[in-house]
């Protein structure tokens, strides 16, 4: 699967898609076939605050629990919903289904890859 | 994701044919092992409706024969072999003086006096050494650590007497439920059980080591048509989960003992003695302090090993296994709590990494096949 050029990816492997003040985080095909078929992702409540760098919430699949690794610094302004019937949307379309909307606070931060930077780290 | 310590895992037979088929592996128990094929999901799914292949062979031997084999048997397997026929295996455990788990093990009645014991893989060692220091005081008996001789292939799920049966001249449907015979499967020749750890019918089928990769081979192309598919770890763990089947390591250890894991079922109380009956006699007259319940959460969250279990705030038990499982759909899990709250229907809850989720106990196993008429 190709990593599209216009999102932005972390060494955690998620990607985060910038539009003005907000970002949509999810994680990337990679981390989606290292987990495995995905069965419930744990989520704060929007209003929460997150600091670039820490966990923020949870993925399980049926074999693991992996943590999620906030990209960026931001209040968390919506969670996808969706995902709590339809987790496994997570493995069939990766870098469509947005997992939180994060409004930044202190702009985007360095070191954030490309795609062409992110392909090169899964080499 | 580079694996440099698996240089010094342990390697079965096929583990080129799993590393050539984009298995994806993971170090178990000291063994490189694949953990998935095509999803566990997939695979779950398949032994429940069709059936699976899977690569068992990390599972150890160890063989004891000689004149006073039966001796040696009842005293170290709590269960009682006397009822043991040949031809026959069944479910028993090595137990300490104490009366608790050096593991949980098939026995299968090879001869008279002739005994295969079937061990964990990570227990393979250890249950070796104990055995030859154990047989030591009771009489004449060889034990041998047979593992190497055999490749260990399952055939798991409702497809698997028809993927397996043009393989082999031997009557498999005349082969009862912990029933096994000798026969030749693809060419090979084989020790065929009608044993597993799904819950599903099926067959483990022990092959010479060389000749795995064929057998393998043939079991696919045979059961191709019908959708069996190559089997991982992940889904042996889920599958056997669901059936309720305990795992050494998470649901009995050197700390439990076979009534403490709902397993009293499978110790031969009327045997003299064996080790750890003494223990085990006084905890039945005495009662457990603790007993291996099923957890089906009922709340959002999926519990997993180590978390504690909730009745009002406090901490009273702990999850021992626990999963989303494929098949049921659910979160269940495997716990120990006190007796008091052993009853199905009681309401508590799971400590999921800080956030309490309600469950409820329920009756084991979560998953049971339909039989056949």
């Amino acid at each position: 699967m190709p990593y599209p050029s216009e999102l932005k990816y972390t060494k955690d492997h998620e990607w985060v898609r910038i539009s003005g003040d907000t970002a949509e985080v999810g994680i990337t095909d990679y981390a989606q076939e290292q987990l495995g078929d995905v069965v419930f992702v744990e989520l704060p409540s929007p209003g929460t605050t997150v600091t670039a760098g820490t966990a923020f919430g949870n993925i399980e699949s049926v074999k693991a629990v992996s943590e999620l690794f906030a990209p960026l610094s931001g209040e968390i302004v919506a969670v996808n919903d969706r995902l709590a019937q339809a987790p496994e949307d997570v493995n069939k379309r990766p870098h469509e289904t947005w997992i939180v909307r994060i409004r930044l606070q202190g702009g985007v931060p360095d070191g954030l890859l490309d795609s062409a930077q992110y392909e090169a780290l899964l080499t | 994701m580079t694996d440099t310590a698996a240089t010094t895992l342990k390697t079965t037979p096929l583990h080129a044919r799993h590393r050539a088929s984009g298995a994806r592996m993971v170090a178990y128990a000291g063994w490189d092992m694949p953990v998935e094929y095509s999803g566990i999901t997939a695979e779950h799914m398949a032994v429940r409706t069709r059936a699976g292949v899977f690569d068992v062979s990390h599972m150890g031997q160890i063989e004891i024969a000689g004149k006073d084999a039966v001796t040696t048997v009842q005293h170290l397997s709590c269960n009682d072999v006397n009822r043991l026929k040949m031809g026959h295996a069944h479910y028993s455990g090595l137990l300490t003086a104490e009366g608790t788990y050096i593991d949980d093990i098939l026995v299968y009645r090879l001869g008279p006096n002739h005994f295969m014991l079937v061990v964990n893989a990570g227990n393979t060692a250890k249950a070796y050494a104990w055995i030859v220091e154990q047989a030591k005081a009771v009489g004449e008996a060889a034990v041998v650590d047979s593992s190497a001789r055999y490749a260990l292939i399952a055939v798991q799920g409702p497809a698997a007497l028809d993927t397996v049966q043009p393989l082999t001249g031997a009557d498999l449907s005349s082969l009862r439920n912990y029933g096994f015979t000798y026969g030749e499967v693809a060419q090979a020749r084989a020790l065929i059980s009608r044993t597993g750890y799904t819950g599903e019918d099926g067959f483990e089928i022990y092959v010479p080591p060389n000749v795995a990769d064929r057998v393998w081979q043939a079991l696919l192309q045979a059961g191709a048509a019908a959708g069996v598919i190559p089997c991982g770890l992940g889904a042996r763990d889920t599958l056997r989960l669901e059936a309720a089947m305990r795992l050494y390591g998470q649901d009995i250890d050197d700390a439990t003992t076979p009534l403490e894991a709902g397993l009293g079922a499978f110790v031969g109380w009327e045997k003299p003695s064996f080790l750890g009956a003494d223990r085990l006699r006084a905890q039945r007259a005495a009662g457990v302090g603790r007993t291996l319940v099923g957890l089906e959460i009922t709340g959002r969250g999926i519990a997993r090993h180590g978390h504690a279990v909730l009745k009002d705030g406090t901490a009273v038990g702990t999850v021992t296994s626990g999963t989303q499982t494929p098949f049921l759909k659910k979160a269940v899990a495997m716990a120990y709590v006190p007796p008091a709250l052993a009853a199905p229907g009681t309401q508590v809850e799971v400590d999921v990494r800080g956030r309490a989720a309600a469950a409820v106990v329920v009756v084991l196993p979560f998953y049971k096949r339909a039989r056949q008429a």
